[in-house]
């Protein structure tokens, strides 16, 4: 019978743990996983950047419920663990439940210090640990006030920058002397303040904390001094105990944590640790490289591989603050033995600082640039001897030789085993290897599979610049392919400091990205005008001079600079009397060709641009209104005839169309969308290979996504099937508003899908309720200001010089 | 003096990073206007397959040609990129007093060239 392993914890140790072991023997165990949060296994560490807005939940997910479905790992979250019998070796968790285990698994991280102070149970008194603290936060930071952090560690100084991010007045309170003083020096830790200071943040060391008074909210905080700070929120941030009450009441071996053996396993045999939780050789630790480190040991040990071990770990620090380049790693204590090289260069603010003990570096401390600081961490693991290097080695890699080198030189001159990830342990051979051996070509390729890269993403530089050491010319960084020659930035990048960085305008996404151009060009200009739109509804104005001319005069301008005019004809439905306008215009207006488009609407072909008012608003006086033809925007949805009238038909096919149509119409897109609905499997409406497609069947509606047939041809996949028009409805606005707010200007849905995968697309529509009732709002409320007919704009004359001549100089020169 | 320009509107006229088109025994003239204020006038045909540049994207000193995005300097009237290709410019000024824009009708480079080969940066 298949063993049982139960795993308590479900953080990111433990599921570190479980891909190793999924992957080296995926059948070995039954496993249950119990987890107190209740959600699936996410990104601890990148909860700062959800809490700056710089990421959003779904983008930290590490394990959604299909990779627990594939693994056929029973997940049990919300449920948490209270006792363990070992003899009879089962656990219960606290809803009474009792489950028995072969192997059991101490996952159980840490938990925050909340200091005793007087009116530490206030409300407002919030940790920095887990979704649930910054969720409160973030609700706390919507109603503006002022916070208090209490720490200047790590933790506290990413609080307080998303808090300040969030419009917050934030004060820091320290009790050292300086900022994060264990893991920098004075010098830095001033260079960090003075930065804090510099965006706002108020910081005050040598600060001890003797209340948070309030009555039954926080009100202020009150220092041992009589300082007394005004508070909505105090954030406590001031350390970390490892969770082992679990262990201790069960009578495993406990020092600070659970004490393991260099094979992760505790005083009883069949029970692992891995983690905060425990304690090794007298260390307990605080960052996830060396938790790592124990998940593959552990792993290994749990498939019975005896030679595993984990010998302790040197780690290194970088503070996820965007705009502040910190590294620190070591130990950098004066010392009568001890040297230390100092770099400084105040204008612009870049201050290094090398500790040498026996020409061996054993302290690194990079404020400003640091560039450098996984070639001096890995000088310091690996204890070498640098006193050749010396004279050049503040400098960092690039000097090291005596000439400058390039940095990609320098990339292809480190050795196999120079680590480039330090979150996941991953160093140079490991990625060449696999970029060669599997044949990977994208930093995403290379995330999946060596996992370099994929925690707090500051070895992203490194990985590129192997995957070109390596590939050449063959390799094309698409994930970082710049938007165009204006900038250095990515669509993605660009996208997420939109947000971040709350640019409202095109001029202050420039100036704050640093363009390199005065105005941009032909192809950021339409892109930047589109993510401020979709980002910034009912703010940001749409600027007509970065558009293309077609979403400018809402018509398509042909090869000989005439136009092309479709009306709108929701769901490819018409009637005599609009067949009879449109009829009228054609010979008024003396257009050339009169054709049926691709999407079941009529197209007229050669109209002069200064007819299009005219002939717009006759169409309009019929009832007409703009088709989007032109737009990066909902062009078409496709209909059959569904039940009205085919005998196949097993929903109102037509119906349901309309309704899309007239409900999504007029919203910008990163690229067009095109749709269609069928009201049965014979998909007359050839709806699996547009953008979103509906295939209507006896007991529901299938949703279809991602198919394509232009330059590429591709059939949909099914997103999923819904039951009832209205939940087909929904998800349909859902999964376009989804695009709306990832996709990169000009990416088709299916381009889209392939780069962020279907299942995370699922996750959000399908599976998770409420967040499609989000999106599902986000849509309507970007459509209040969306939805005017363009074209009865014009008629009432905006932009009506887009259409005359300035000036007409042919008679005046003829008269002359 | 004043054979040689011909008063056609005023610089409010024409939208920032815009152009407006003036009609012409030598054919369409579109006048552009910088994010800085500064006009050009060029004939309003695209070296690459006559597209007309008074309806492309303007940025700094260029627009781009709404058929193929070619891109042509203002000032010049030339693609940029190896193709070569020209179009006519003509002088344009605006009076200082009145913000009256004047065009003169001669142009300045002569003629205009077909780039040599097929445009690299079509789509
Ligand atoms: C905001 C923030 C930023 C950070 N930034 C960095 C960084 O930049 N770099 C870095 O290296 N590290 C960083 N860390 C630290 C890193 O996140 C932790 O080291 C890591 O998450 C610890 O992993 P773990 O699996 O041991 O514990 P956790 O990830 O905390 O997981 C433990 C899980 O066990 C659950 N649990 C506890 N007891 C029970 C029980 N009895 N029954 C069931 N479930 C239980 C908990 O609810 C929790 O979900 C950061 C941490 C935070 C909070
Ligand atoms: S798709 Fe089915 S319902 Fe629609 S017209 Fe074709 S056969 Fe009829
Ligand atoms: S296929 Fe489309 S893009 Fe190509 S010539 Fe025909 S209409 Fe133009
Ligand atoms: S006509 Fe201008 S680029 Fe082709």
């Amino acid at each position: 019978m298949t063993e049982k392993l139960v795993i308590v914890g479900n953080g990111m140790a433990a599921g570190r743990l479980l891909e190793h072991l999924t992957e080296t023997d995926p059948g070995r165990y039954d496993v249950t996983l119990f987890g107190a949060e209740p959600r699936v296994n996410y990104n601890r560490i990148m909860l700062s950047p959800v809490l700056a807005g710089e990421k959003r939940f779904e983008d930290i997910l590490i394990h959604d419920e299909a990779w627990y479905r594939t693994n056929k790992v029973s997940l049990v979250s919300g449920r948490r663990i209270v006792g363990i019998d070992r003899a009879a070796k089962t656990v219960a968790s606290e809803d009474g439940a009792v489950v028995s285990y072969d192997r059991l698994v101490l996952a159980t991280g840490s938990d925050p210090v909340m200091i005793p102070l007087p009116g530490h149970d206030l409300p407002e008194v919030i940790s920095f640990r887990d979704l649930d603290d910054v969720e409160r936060m973030t609700a706390a930071a919507a109603k503006g006030g002022k916070a208090v952090v209490i720490g200047g560690g790590l933790l506290g100084l990413e609080a307080a920058a998303g808090l300040k991010g969030r419009g917050m007045d934030v004060t820091v309170l320290h009790l050292a002397p300086t900022l994060m003083e264990r893991q920098l020096d004075p010098s830095a830790g001033y260079l960090l303040q003075k930065e804090l200071e510099s965006r706002g943040i108020r910081v005050i060391t040598r600060a001890n904390t003797k209340a948070i008074q309030g009555g039954r909210h926080v009100e202020s905080v009150l220092l041992e001094d009589d300082t007394e700070l005004d508070a909505d929120l105090v954030v406590m941030a001031v350390g970390i105990r490892p969770n082992a009450a679990l262990a201790r009441s069960a009578d495993l071996e406990v020092n600070r944590g659970v004490v393991v053996d260099d094979h992760m396993q505790t005083s009883d045999p069949d029970i692992l640790a891995v983690g905060e939780c425990v304690e090794h050789r007298g260390t307990c630790y605080g960052l996830v490289a060396p938790l790592y480190e124990m998940a593959k040991v552990a792993a290994a040990r749990l498939c019975d591989d005896a030679e595993a071990a984990f010998v302790g770990a040197v780690t290194s620090t970088k503070l996820k603050v965007t705009g502040i380049d910190l590294f620190s790693a070591g130990d950098f204590a004066e010392g009568e033995d001890r040297e230390e090289i100092v770099l400084r260069d105040a204008s612009r603010s870049i201050y290094k600082r090398l500790v040498i003990e026996d020409d061996r570096i054993v302290g690194a401390v990079l404020y400003g640039d640091t560039s450098d600081g996984a070639w001096f961490f890995d000088l310091l693991k690996e204890k070498a001897d640098v006193a050749d290097l010396r004279e050049t080695l503040i400098f960092g890699r690039a000097y090291s030789g005596g000439a400058p080198l390039d940095p990609m030189e320098a990339v292809a001159a480190l050795p196999d085993s120079a680590e480039i990830c330090g979150c996941n342990g991953v160093c140079k051979g490991d990625i060449v290897s696999a970029i060669t051996g599997k044949n990977l070509s994208s930093l995403e390729d290379v995330r999946t599979h060596t996992k370099a890269s994929n925690s707090c993403g500051s070895c992203t530089g490194l990985v590129e610049q192997l995957l070109s050491v390596s590939l050449g010319d063959a390799y094309d960084p698409a994930a970082v392919k710049p938007m165009c020659g204006c900038t250095e930035l990515g669509h993605g990048e660009v996208r997420r400091l939109i947000v971040a960085k709350e640019l409202k305008s095109i001029p202050a996404v420039m100036q704050e990205l640093e363009w390199t151009t005065a105005n941009g060009c032909a192809k950021c200009r339409p892109a930047l005008n589109y993510y401020l739109i979709a980002t910034w509804p009912g703010e940001y104005v749409d600027d007509q001079q970065s558009r293309f001319i077609n979403e400018r005069v809402h018509a398509n301008i042909q090869r000989d600079g005439t136009y092309s005019v479709v009306p709108r004809m929701w769901g490819g439905v018409t009637n005599a009397q609009e067949l009879r306008a449109i009829a009228d215009v054609v010979d008024k207006f003396e257009i050339p060709t009169v054709k049926c488009t691709g999407g079941q609407r009529i197209d007229m072909l050669g109209v002069r641009k200064e007819d299009l008012p005219a002939v717009w608003s006759d169409l309009n006086a019929a009832g007409l209104v703009s088709g989007h033809a032109y737009g990066k925007a909902l062009r078409t949805v496709k209909t059959c005839v569904g039940t009205d009238w085919c005998r196949f038909g097993t929903q109102d096919s037509t119906g349901l169309g309309i309704r899309i149509e007239k409900f999504m119409w007029g919203s910008w897109t990163p690229a067009k969308v095109k749709m269609a609905v069928s009201g049965c499997p014979r998909n007359c409406a050839e709806a699996t290979c547009k953008d979103v497609g509906v295939v209507c069947v006896e007991s529901g509606y299938e949703i279809q996504i991602g198919g394509a047939a232009g330059l590429d041809i591709k059939g949909t996949e099914l997103l999923g099937k819904v039951d009832t028009e209205d939940d087909a409805f929904e998800v349909i606005v859902a999964v376009v508003q989804l695009y709306r707010e990832q996709g990169w200007y000009l990416e088709r849905i299916y381009k889209w899908m392939a780069r962020v995968g279907l299942e995370t697309v699922q996750a959000q529509v399908i599976e998770d309720l409420e967040n499609r009732r989000a999106l599902f709002d986000r849509f309507v409320f970007s459509q209040r200001y969306s939805q005017a007919d363009p074209w009865e704009e014009r008629i009432r004359g905006r932009d009506a010089h887009e259409f005359a001549p300035l000036a007409d100089l042919t008679l005046k020169e003829a008269a002359e | 003096m004043n054979d040689r320009w011909h008063k056609i509107g005023h610089l409010h006229d024409i939208p920032p990073l815009g152009a407006r088109c003036v009609l012409t025994p030598f054919g369409r003239i579109a006048v552009f206007r910088t994010a800085d204020d500064a006009l050009y006038a060029l004939e309003d045909r695209c070296p690459h397959k006559d597209g007309p540049l008074s309806q492309g994207i303007v940025h700094d000193t260029s627009v781009t040609c709404p058929l193929h995005n070619a891109v042509i300097a203002l000032a010049s009237g030339e693609m940029s990129g190896p193709e070569g290709g020209r179009t006519r410019t003509f002088d344009v000024r605006v009076d200082p007093a009145s913000q009256a824009v004047e065009l003169s009708l001669e142009p300045r480079s002569a003629e205009f060239v077909r780039p040599d080969r097929p445009l690299a940066a079509a789509e």
